[in-house]
């Protein structure tokens, strides 16, 4: 853990990156005590400049709300779709991947073929329909983003468990009596965990991206303050009120930025070969 | 080139009274902001803001309307009216020809009138329910004999009330709404339709038949479909587009637009409409069926603020039904619940509402009705109501309201010249069924406005007619079956090279026929 923590460490990008997701974070869970009102109040005349007037350090938007209380709280939507989505998107890529690799045969053409239907669909477009169809929410939003990318965690997990598949330990515990489903999640799972992290981490990054963009077309949760949302409100004006986009974006920018940059460290430290280099 | 135009338009600013005599010339494209795209442009079908704008170009009535609300001639070259008011003849132009050459004649009319619209449009089923018999005694004459006196019978002929449909295609169609000659639109207006590129553009072009020798002056019109606010106003600002209709633009950028050299408005051309905005509330929902708990949304709601910051302060708060530029308005009492959350508070307690969510669905027409939804929750929430907003697009809009699948919504309405023909559609407890998002989609059932609304229609003269509504103002303003928000006001912002544009009371909507742009 600590040789983790040092190699970690020596990558500077990683540890800036894990620096902004603490802030983001802290601001999350500060939200509701820095800014207790709805981020919808209407609290201060519109179009109010950042630093323009004291409390409003950012500004007021085109009906007058707080552009900072809006940037506090949507960072929970952000984070929340983002993890959430990963996870869903892990839980069904990791399970057909590995059956596929580890089978073979007709189970790894079918779904593969499966997995190859979602890949042919541009995600982004995809997650466009199946929002619209299912109606706005952060639930339907979650699930959209879910669909359109468990595909490349199956298809990372099958060639993983194909390479492994053929390794004398699991020869091994195939001779020793233990059934297909053991050997995957007590021998090869453990052994395909550095490669899926990493990708998780990026795939959190995409997610937040793609919410913020559903969010900027309008078809975010309409209940919900998230920072896709704020950009898409704002762009109409944005000639008169550069600050009623700017902030958010920058706030995505950053947090996808940190997402990235924590993959890199993650990728630096758990992939052996690239490890071995370094020492 | 710029520098010129500019010049020309200070000119023209400088020595109007002159120019104003100035012959038109023929020629030139008019290009022209539809938002949003319509969902189909026959017109005698579909009743909707972006339909009328192009389909006033290829449909006409027998009348148009000048910003008095004056009757002038259209498919209808003369009209005389008997003594009692009771008959209504009506000498139609001679030579009009529908655009695939066919003639049109008092036939066409009879049909239009008796056959389709009343199944078709709501408006032309009320007004038709006047009328004892049309009969044509000759090609060009058609002769209205109404069961009582109606005065706003003489109102009822805009394009968009009553617009006339060619009885040779549409014979015989047993589902207008799926005919197929719905999708190439055939009319005696002064423009043809040529194609529509969906999402793209609607084109028009001049129709050489047209009965107006010499009329219309523009070669083509071409109604651009753009779905970005920005993008709309940057087509003006590079002079893409030549014309933004009222509400084509966010209103955010309306003091830009009109400020640039080159660009002229104005806010006529609405006197018809006097469009009114308000919130339907369903009140098939118990909660929302109690009368204080719309007089609570109405104190919670900030309308001041929603004409002042959403609308730039064009426009004002609404007071009632009836807006305060359409005939027969009579001004409140009191003043018309103020913005006083205080007491919403108060009459939510009392009618002890338990914090079921209420759901909104806002009008999906652009940025700023967004933002006004968000305004309308705001307002609702600060005060104790759960709200959740719903997303929708235009037709889920028109679906939910006219299978009466909502709670609160977002809407507005046209007037039409007179409260027999704008307003009460909208309160009579007959006409509320289900299929159709303009009627009386609430489900407001009062007797004794029935009473007077029907009263009031056929009443004679003016100041009996007077009398009634200000009666049924009265009761509509207690008993709040809609939430009345804004009274509207849309500028038209237009290329100062476009000349005549706006000539009637229904503005680019019908007027195209005059318009002309200056080589």
């Amino acid at each position: 853990m600590k040789d983790f923590a040092k190699s970690f460490a020596r990558n500077r990008g990683a540890v800036l990156g894990i620096v902004i997701l603490v802030l983001v974070l802290g601001l999350t869970l500060a939200a509701p005590l820095l800014f207790p009102r709805s981020p919808w109040s209407i609290v201060q005349r519109p179009f109010l400049p950042p630093l323009s007037v004291p409390g409003f350090p950012l500004g007021t938007d085109t009906l007058g709300r707080d552009l900072a209380s809006g940037l506090a709280h949507g960072a929970y939507v952000s984070l929340m779709v983002g993890l959430i989505s990963t996870v869903v998107s892990l839980a069904i890529g990791v399970p057909l991947g590995a059956a596929a690799g580890y089978f073979g045969g007709w189970v790894d053409d079918g779904l593969m073929r499966i997995t190859e239907f979602f890949q042919v669909i541009p995600a982004f477009a995809f997650a466009v329909v199946l929002v619209a169809i299912f109606q706005p929410s952060i639930t339907s939003i979650v699930i959209a983003i879910a669909l359109v990318s468990w595909p490349p965690v199956a298809r990372l997990l099958r060639g993983e468990v194909m390479s492994l598949r053929t390794r004398e330990f699991i020869e091994a515990a195939e001779l020793s009596g233990q059934s297909g489903l053991t050997i995957i999640w007590r021998q090869i799972l453990p052994n395909t965990l550095s490669p899926v992290i990493v990708l998780a981490s990026m795939m959190v990054a995409t997610a937040i991206l793609t919410e913020s963009a559903l969010s900027f077309m309008g078809l975010g949760d309409p209940n919900v303050m998230s920072w896709g949302y704020m950009i898409g409100a704002g762009r109409t004006v944005i000639r008169q009120a550069w600050w009623i986009s700017f902030f958010p974006g920058l706030a995505i920018l950053l947090t996808v930025l940190a997402f990235n940059l924590i993959g890199e460290g993650l990728n630096d430290v758990l992939n052996p070969r690239l490890s071995k280099r370094r020492s | 080139m710029k520098t010129l135009l500019s010049a020309l338009c200070l000119t023209t600013a400088l020595a109007l009274p002159a120019l104003a005599q100035e012959t038109p010339t023929p020629g030139g494209t008019l290009d022209v902001i539809v938002q949003p795209e319509p969902p189909g442009l026959v017109i005698g079908i579909v009743a909707n803001g972006p339909a009328g704008l192009v389909g006033g170009s290829i449909y006409e009535s027998l009348l148009r309307y000048d910003a008095n609300l004056d009757p002038e001639p259209s498919l209808a070259k003369s009209w005389e009216i008997s003594e009692d008011g009771l008959t209504y003849t009506f000498h139609l132009q001679d030579g009009v020809k529908w655009h695939d050459g066919e003639p049109f004649t008092a036939d066409d009319v009879l049909f239009t009138l008796q056959t389709m619209l009343p199944k078709t449009l709501v408006k032309a089923r009320m007004t038709m329910d006047h009328v004892e018999s049309v009969t044509a005694p000759d090609p060009l004459t058609v002769v209205f004999k109404l069961k009582a006196p109606f005065e706003p019978f003489i109102r009822a002929f805009n394009y968009g009330s009553l617009p006339m449909m060619p009885k040779h295609i549409y014979e015989g169609v047993e589902d207008y709404a799926r005919a197929p000659a719905n999708d190439t639109p055939i009319g005696t207006g002064p423009f043809k339709f040529v194609e529509w590129k969906k999402g793209s553009y609607i084109k028009l072009e001049k129709f050489q038949d047209y009965y107006l020798k010499g009329k219309p002056y523009l070669d083509d019109v071409i109604y651009h479909i753009i779905p970005d606010a920005s993008s709309r106003s940057v087509a003006f600002e590079t002079g893409v587009v030549d014309v933004l209709p009222g509400g084509s633009v966010e209103n955010f950028d309306v003091p830009r637009l009109t400020g640039l050299d080159n660009s002229c408005n104005t806010t006529k051309g609405w006197e018809f409409y006097s469009p009114l905005s308000w919130l339907w509330v369903n009140e098939a929902n118990p909660i929302l069926a109690n009368v204080k708990i719309r007089q609570a949304m109405m104190y919670a709601m900030d309308r001041d603020f929603m004409v002042d910051v959403l609308w730039n302060g064009m426009g004002k708060p609404a007071d009632g039904p009836i807006t305060s530029t359409t005939p027969f308005y009579s001004a409140p009492e009191k003043p018309f619940y103020p913005h006083d959350p205080k007491k919403a508070k108060a009459l939510l307690k009392e009618a002890g509402y338990d914090g079921t969510p209420i759901k909104l669905l806002p009008l999906p027409y652009g940025e700023t009705w967004q933002r006004w939804a968000e305004v309308v929750r705001q307002n609702l929430e600060d005060v104790g109501f759960k709200v959740e907003m719903q997303s929708t697009d235009v037709a889920g809009w028109n679906q939910r309201l006219a299978q009466r699948d909502y709670d609160i919504a977002f809407t507005y309405l046209y007037q039409n010249g007179d409260p027999e023909l704008g307003v009460a559609r909208n309160y009579l407890s007959t006409n509320r069924d289900a299929g159709s998002p303009w009627n009386n989609v609430e489900g407001y059932v009062n007797p004794e406005v029935d009473k007077l609304f029907n009263a009031a229609a056929i009443a004679f003269p003016a100041e009996k007619r007077q009398e009634l509504y200000s009666q049924v103002q009265g009761i509509l303003r207690e008993d709040l079956p809609v939430l009345w928000l804004t009274e509207m006001s849309f500028p038209t912002i237009y290329n100062c090279h476009v000349q005549n544009l706006v000539s009637t009371a229904s503005g680019v909507n019908n007027g195209l026929r005059d318009a002309w742009i200056k080589q």
